[in-house]
């Protein structure tokens, strides 16, 4: 007997090949009907026997494309009697609003196997994809995303193209950026002087399909191999490219950008090759394997057993590897026979180049050659970072492959308004977010530097334009000097908008709790920031705080003591002045020459100018005292002589305090170094006064520096844990959150969160949203609409 | 020195401190308002308050400040500086010794700049009223109708210039304030620069601004400009004159040069053509002698001030509202 109904399908099913999957399911199941796509989705009207749609309903959810995420399935009966004689796609009647727009995802297994087909036609066409892979966001100017209005628009389908993208049946249907060697983008390589090379066309080698980009690879992947340098331009941006197995090589790529010591990037052929470099749980497999493939944090295999230059990672226990992504770097990375160095096109810490007049004249002097091609890079998107922590996937930067996909917010968010928040100025994002979704940007990065700045414009114009919605409140960060907040300020008061300023470490606590999918009335929680530096709400600098907090509001309960930023931003340049400024406030200082006279640290700072670091320190000249948990790990790094004299980017020092840390194998039976939980006026505050002489002691008398850095790290988990552990039964709260840019530090997390689990008390951190100040947006925005009137 | 009862005397005290140092036949007039013959079709007038501490420092005092201060706001929109007036404020208490040194500063730098004081006044506040002395100056000086110096006039294709090294003067308050010893001391810059002026003007050169770059230093200035042109600025770090003391003190403190104050210093924007003329002029004085070029000025709707770093990096130069704050974290 013949029913009729309604299926309604949520989530993000457009841009995914929802609705030829719908058609070629529905053919299958000889159900007649058609299925279109609106503003909340796709809708479906089917008509077939009640178990058929049974059926149906069950295997959309079960069997969507891979891009697709089904929120819900909602069926109706439908009261038209007579069912049409078969299934079609309707055309669309409106634009993705409220379903996003896809990420930029890796290709996909169909289209691999046709690129490596000698016999098919899209044999070694870098630029092959469909539906359920390949570029979005990267190649969007505006919406609807059709094809019109990406970068594609500059190339016309060629019959056959055109065909499979009419075609419902075709994996191509509707793919926005289809192409075949005939018709599509070309890629060409060069050299620094700008001839053209390798293109194939003047060497006589042509396949059968006259197609010539592979050719150009292949020259690129025989330059790599003989230690050049290659500029190459994917989908976010512009990578440079070097044999990660030639030191040399590494070694000149680090010279040229002026990039020393941080860690850089690799890319491998496949798992099996990232095992003879690292290893790999089912979980990291399961991380950069994904769609978004994203640079995952590997262990390292010890370094003296591969032949991995010592130079990619130095002081470092782990490696950044991702898969190829695109039909290039498969074709690239086959050609080879060890992994790639793949980090962005810049000079020292500017945003990567996208455009290929750009990495011609900023890059000129680091790359030998340039593999570039003509499809148009419109937004910038760095290759996202992850690790895996505390048993599951947690996102450190989130571009490339996650942004822009919308997140849905928890039960409460429902208000009318639309609300712009601005982020922080480092690791900026930028967010919109209503009706219960936020559009989080990709990390757009430094706003101090001027194409992150306009990128930063940019993304705002394009996200509003994407959630076609503009703005009726902003909300900026409460420091006074933040180049986002200014920008915020001066938009509101040209367009009449309400500002709403938040405090930084309510709003990263706000963020995991948005990530923990708590809802707008939450009851009020313990919020853990460990963080570098944010405006406090009394005017002084936090960055190491508990806060009863819900949406609404925040309350300061506990600290880390405050000690002076001697000098500054300059104290996050140069760690030792950190451990001066511990010294100072724990009263050591002026034991140090004496008691420890033998020790590195003190001959160090005593080659310092004290008096006038003294007087910085005693009138705060420059000298803001902060309660930063990063700048405490600079303190203890550079005393255990890591980074001492300076670090050369954020987090180093810490970074390699926990590398340190982690090559100690502890017995269980370690008991924490001294520290004090004081209790004045309210304010709960973890003291370092004993903790400092007793770590001199123990550095005089048996200096194991694993040890005493693991020891640093069982210390401050056991001091948060602690303070935590009696202001929630002060406070009568049983969930606490964990965020801030030092929650990233894994070892830290996990002792943090395992010891407050033992103490019933369920501990959350973010996994798909960074705790650093990359999620700073969405807890902004989170807080500006629970305040809503 | 007393206020209030039993003033009398030190009043006359301080009239004969002031003659005895700034005596000239205008200031000579002894009426309430001194009557000069008008110098010229075109008067520029300027006035500034003073309040600093410490009153001396490396370099100078606050009555030397004074003048140099108003001579530089005049001079910087093409005039010559012509007369001040000055008026104080003296905190009940203050060592007359201390104002006689002061003054004395002031007569030189007068002097020196060419410029007569004409006029005055004195109050005297109660103790804890007043910070020992704050001093107001006032200017008039001529220009001539034909110069149009002004902040909206640099367009793309100008070119930047400082005549010396920046951060001086903030640097040397700052340490003879807090009492920080440095290797070598540190002399702000506080100078009269209408000389200066007066030889570049005299080059015919085309100058679309001129500017000194005082608190909120070289950044505040030149977004100033910036927005007033509606144009861009690039800098190039390492094209920027600064003092290796300087320098150093800035590195320690964890200051940013570039929003540190300057007194004795311009900043010129002029046609690239005519660039080098003009800076061949400037390094004759004694007061230009370390004069550079450090920029150029870009068509740009967002009127960022950006510099090229030392590392080939870019970053862009903001306006400060208030104190440098860490904003990293
Ligand atoms: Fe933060
Ligand atoms: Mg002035
Ligand atoms: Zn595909
Ligand atoms: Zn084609």
């Amino acid at each position: 007997m013949s029913q009729a109904e309604v299926i309604r399908v949520t989530g993000t099913v457009q841009g995914v090949g929802f609705r030829p999957f719908v058609w070629q399911l529905a053919a299958q199941l000889n159900i007649t009907g058609d299925v279109n796509n609106d503003g909340q989705g796709v809708l479906i009207h089917a008509w077939a026997s009640q178990a058929t749609l049974d059926t149906f309903a069950q295997r959309l959810k079960s069997e969507a494309p891979p891009l697709a995420v089904v929120d819900s399935i909602t069926r109706s009966p439908l009261s038209q009697l007579s069912p049409p004689a078969g299934f079609s796609i309707v055309a669309s009647k409106h634009s993705q609003a409220a379903t996003g727009v896809v990420a930029d995802a890796a290709t996909c297994p169909a289209c691999l196997s046709e690129v490596f087909d000698p016999a098919n036609r899209r044999y070694g066409y870098p630029f092959t994809n469909c539906t359920h892979c390949g570029p979005r966001f990267s190649i969007i100017k505006r919406i609807p995303y059709d094809r019109a209005n990406t970068s594609m628009a500059a190339f016309t389908q060629c019959p056959s193209c055109q065909s499979e993208y009419s075609n419902p049946a075709d994996r191509r249907f509707h793919a926005q950026p289809n192409a075949c060697a005939q018709c599509g983008p070309q890629l060409w390589l060069e050299d620094n002087l700008g001839n053209k090379m390798g293109d194939g066309i003047g060497d006589g080698i042509e396949d059968n399909s006259g197609n010539t980009n592979h050719h150009a690879i292949d020259r690129a992947a025989q330059l790599i191999q003989q230690g050049y340098i290659v500029a190459i331009k994917g989908i976010g941006g512009i990578h440079l490219a070097v044999d990660a197995c030639n030191s040399q090589a590494v070694d000149k790529l680090r010279a040229r950008k002026q990039r020393y010591g941080k860690p850089l990037a690799l890319m491998a052929r496949d798992e099996a090759q990232i095992r003879q470099y690292a290893e790999l749980s089912p979980q990291h497999s399961q991380a950069i394997a994904s769609p978004a493939a994203p640079i995952v944090l590997l262990p390292q295999i010890q370094p003296a057993n591969t032949a991995l230059a010592l130079g990619v990672a130095p002081n470092q226990n782990q490696l950044g590897f991702m898969l190829p992504y695109s039909p290039l770097h498969h074709w690239l990375l086959r050609k080879l026979n060890s992994p790639i160095v793949l980090t962005s096109g810049n000079r020292s810490d500017e945003p990567q180049c996208i455009g290929n007049q750009e990495a011609l004249e900023r890059l000129a002097d680091i790359a030998d050659y340039f593999l570039l091609h003509n499809r148009d890079i419109i937004n910038r998107l760095d290759d996202s970072v992850v690790q895996i922590m505390g048993g599951k996937q947690t996102v450190m930067r989130r571009a490339r492959g996650f942004a822009p996909q919308p997140i849905k917010l928890p039960p409460g968010f429902n208000a009318p308004k639309t609300v712009l928040a601005l982020g922080a100025d480092l690791k900026n994002t930028v967010c919109f977010a209503k009706d219960g979704h936020a559009l989080l940007s990709q990390h757009i990065g430094d706003l101090e530097n001027p194409s992150a700045q306009l990128d930063f414009r940019h993304t705002i114009e394009l996200l509003a334009q994407l959630f076609q919605s503009q703005p009726d409140i902003i909300a900026t960060d409460k420091h006074p000097n933040y180049l986002s907040a200014a920008f915020g300020v001066q938009q509101a008061a040209e367009k009449n908008l309400d500002t709403f300023a938040v405090q930084h470490h309510h709003a990263h606590i706000a963020a995991a709790m948005i990530d923990a999918g708590l809802p707008a009335n939450s009851e009020p929680l313990l919020g853990i920031a460990l963080d570098g530096l944010g405006f406090g709400d009394d005017g002084s600098f936090w960055g190491g705080e508990i806060l009863l907090a819900n949406y609404q509001k925040s309350l300061r309960v506990a600290r880390l003591q405050p000690v002076s930023m001697l000098g500054g931003n300059v104290a996050m340049r140069e760690p030792w002045r950190n451990t001066l400024a511990h010294l100072f406030a724990s009263g050591v200082w002026q034991t140090l020459a004496k008691g420890y006279k033998e020790l590195s640290i003190t001959e160090f700072l005593s080659d310092k100018p004290i008096a006038i670091l003294q007087k910085m320190a005693a009138q705060q000249l420059n000298s803001p005292a902060s309660s930063s948990a990063g700048r405490l790990f600079d303190a203890v790094a550079a005393l255990l002589n890591l980074c001492r004299e300076q670090q050369t980017y954020e987090g180093q020092a810490a970074t390699q305090l926990q590398t340190l840390a982690e090559e100690y194998r502890p017995t269980g039976s370690e008991r924490s170094l001294p520290f004090d939980i004081l209790n004045t006026s309210g304010l709960m505050e973890i003291s370092w006064q004993r903790f400092w002489p007793e770590i001199l002691q123990r550095l005089k008398t048996h200096s194991n520096l694993p040890q005493l850095a693991w020891l640093f790290h069982l210390t401050l988990a056991q001091a948060v844990t602690r303070s935590t552990t009696q202001l929630a039964q002060q406070h009568r709260v049983q969930t606490v959150m964990l965020s801030g840019g030092v929650a990233h530090n894994r070892l830290l997390s996990e002792m943090i969160i395992q010891r407050l689990d033992s103490n019933n008390l369920h501990c959350h951190i973010a996994g798909n949203i960074p705790s650093n100040d990359g999620g700073i947006a969405l807890g902004q925005a989170a807080i500006a609409l629970a305040n809503l009137k | 020195m007393s206020h209030g009862s039993g003033g009398r005397a030190s009043a006359q005290l301080i009239e004969q401190l002031f003659v005895k140092h700034l005596d000239n036949p205008l200031l000579a007039q002894g009426n309430d308002g001194t009557v000069f013959p008008s110098p010229g079709e075109q008067l520029v007038m300027s006035t500034d308050s003073h309040v600093i501490s410490p009153l001396f420092f490396p370099g100078g005092n606050i009555g030397s400040l004074a003048v140099h201060g108003t001579v530089n706001d005049l001079a910087m929109s093409g005039a010559r500086p012509l007369y001040l007036s000055a008026g104080f404020i003296l905190e009940e208490g203050f060592p007359l010794a201390d104002l006689n040194t002061i003054v004395a500063s002031m007569a030189q730098a007068a002097t020196a700049a060419g410029v007569q004081i004409i006029t005055g006044d004195t109050k005297v506040v109660e103790k804890g009223k007043g910070d020992g002395v704050f001093i107001n100056t006032a200017g008039v000086g001529v220009v001539d109708s034909r110069r149009q110096i002004s902040g909206e006039r640099a367009q793309a294709g100008d070119v930047v210039i400082v005549s010396g090294s920046m951060g001086d003067h903030g640097v040397a308050i700052m340490s003879s304030r807090e009492n920080l010893e440095f290797e070598t001391t540190i002399e702000s810059d506080s100078a009269a620069l209408n000389g200066l002026i007066a030889d570049m003007l005299a080059t015919e050169a085309d100058i679309h601004c001129l500017r000194d770059p005082t608190r909120g230093g070289l950044a505040t200035t030149l977004n100033e400009l910036a927005q007033q042109s509606g144009v861009g600025i690039k800098l190039k770090e390492q094209a920027i004159p600064i003092k290796p003391a300087v320098h150093a003190a800035c590195e320690l403190l964890g200051l940013d040069p570039l929003y540190v104050a300057n007194e004795g210093k311009l900043i010129c924007i002029c046609p690239a053509k005519q660039a080098q003329q003009l800076l061949a002029v400037m390094r004759q004085h004694p007061l230009g002698s370390d004069a550079a070029i450090i920029g150029e000025v870009i068509e740009d709707p967002h009127h960022f001030v950006q510099m090229e770093t030392a590392f080939g990096g870019n970053r862009i130069v903001d306006w400060l509202a208030g104190e440098q704050l860490p904003r990293i974290c």
